[in-house]
């Protein structure tokens, strides 16, 4: 899933302070799971925002809502009817879910809640980690089912390079060197031979390279 | 010992059910102060109950300092069932804290409000 974090209440508050109607609008996909941007953190943090601007004796309107997804029409599409009772929306999804609704309701000013910092995984509670870097042409089968692309700091193909010490990563003693676990996987696969083979060079232009991507389905297409 | 009677008890079947949400909305609406009684740390029937009562209470304190309420005036303690003359003592211990710190802001500020209206 795509992974968030919350933004300090205090950069909001800055956005948001010469606003008076102000709609603090969840997704209720990755980041709810994340616990960044669902309907709890739409709560807690329209809450905050009334007491802080109650106590600043500049009462806001400060309204909740969370939406299926923020990044499909029909879900968007829910807040037309309401949406000029807002001067202004701070979304708790993710940048794509922001400059969807940014798109579709261009007079209103769209302000992120959340940082959105990767494709990951949830690792154990309250530690997400990354997985992948939508590289656009995977290599997965080759590498053991782990990501060489987003795990290695070089991303190097035919890894581990010189500065792999003790299964970690020349840049922190608290990264797993990627090709550590790439090899112990092949081993535990028994397709150590898959190793030796030199990887062909990768077509970067699937990756951010090539600027930036889209998927056009005409067998899906109407 | 007595209990000090300016407070209303919200009864949970465990402080695992009491989220950050629900100590902000008890500032919202004027309280002056929130305090989590949990079991025993190591005797929660749901194991770990009291333990993400004690990480809300901490997340709901961030948010009050930042927002200039005061993260003070939100405290979770812990105690075993039984303990009625401990429950009475952390009544009173934040008893006194609050009417120390004085009324919330977000009270007075609503007060204010309605005094002018
Ligand atoms: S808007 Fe972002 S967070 Fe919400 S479902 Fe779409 S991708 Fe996930
Ligand atoms: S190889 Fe590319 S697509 Fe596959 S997991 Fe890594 S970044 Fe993602």
């Amino acid at each position: 899933m795509i992974i968030a974090e919350k933004k300090p209440i205090e950069e909001i508050i800055d956005e948001v302070k010469d606003f008076s109607r102000i709609l603090i609008l969840g997704c209720n996909e990755c980041v709810t799971v994340c616990e960044a941007g669902g309907k709890k953190e739409v709560e807690i943090l329209a809450s905050a925002l009334r007491m802080y601007f109650i106590n600043k004796n500049d009462e806001k309107v400060i309204d909740e809502r969370t939406l299926e997804r923020q990044c499909d029409h029909e879900y968007l599409e829910e807040l037309r009817s309401s949406i000029d009772d807002y001067d202004a929306i701070v979304s708790l999804a993710c940048g794509v879910g922001v400059q969807f609704a940014a798109e579709k309701y261009l007079t209103t000013p769209l302000i992120p809640g959340v940082n959105t910092v990767c494709l990951g995984a949830n690792e154990d509670r309250g530690l997400w980690t990354e997985r992948c870097q939508a590289c656009g042409s995977c290599v997965l089968a080759r590498t053991g089912g782990i990501c060489p692309v987003s795990r290695c700091a070089k991303r190097v193909l035919n890894g581990p390079c010189g500065g792999s010490t003790n299964g970690k990563c020349e840049i922190s003693k608290d990264v797993d060197c990627a090709w550590q676990l790439i090899l112990d996987r092949l081993k535990a696969l028994d397709k150590m031979d898959d190793y030796e083979k030199i990887a062909p060079i990768k077509d970067w232009s699937t990756d951010r390279a090539g600027g930036p991507r889209t998927v056009t389905r005409e067998d899906v297409k109407i | 010992m007595k209990i000090p009677t300016n407070f209303r008890i919200v009864r949970v079947p465990c402080t695992g059910r009491v989220d950050v949400i629900h100590i902000l909305r008890a500032f919202e609406k004027g309280a002056d102060g929130v305090y989590v009684v949990g079991c025993m740390e190591g005797d929660c029937h749901y194991n770990e109950g009291n333990f993400r009562a004690r990480k809300r209470v901490e997340q709901a304190a961030i948010i009050l300092d930042k927002i200039g309420v005061g993260g003070e005036r939100v405290k979770m303690f812990n105690l075993s069932a039984g303990d009625g003359p401990l429950f009475a003592q952390y009544s009173i211990e934040m008893d006194t804290k609050i009417k120390e710190l004085g009324p919330s802001p977000i009270r007075l500020a609503k007060q204010n409000k309605k005094d002018a209206a």
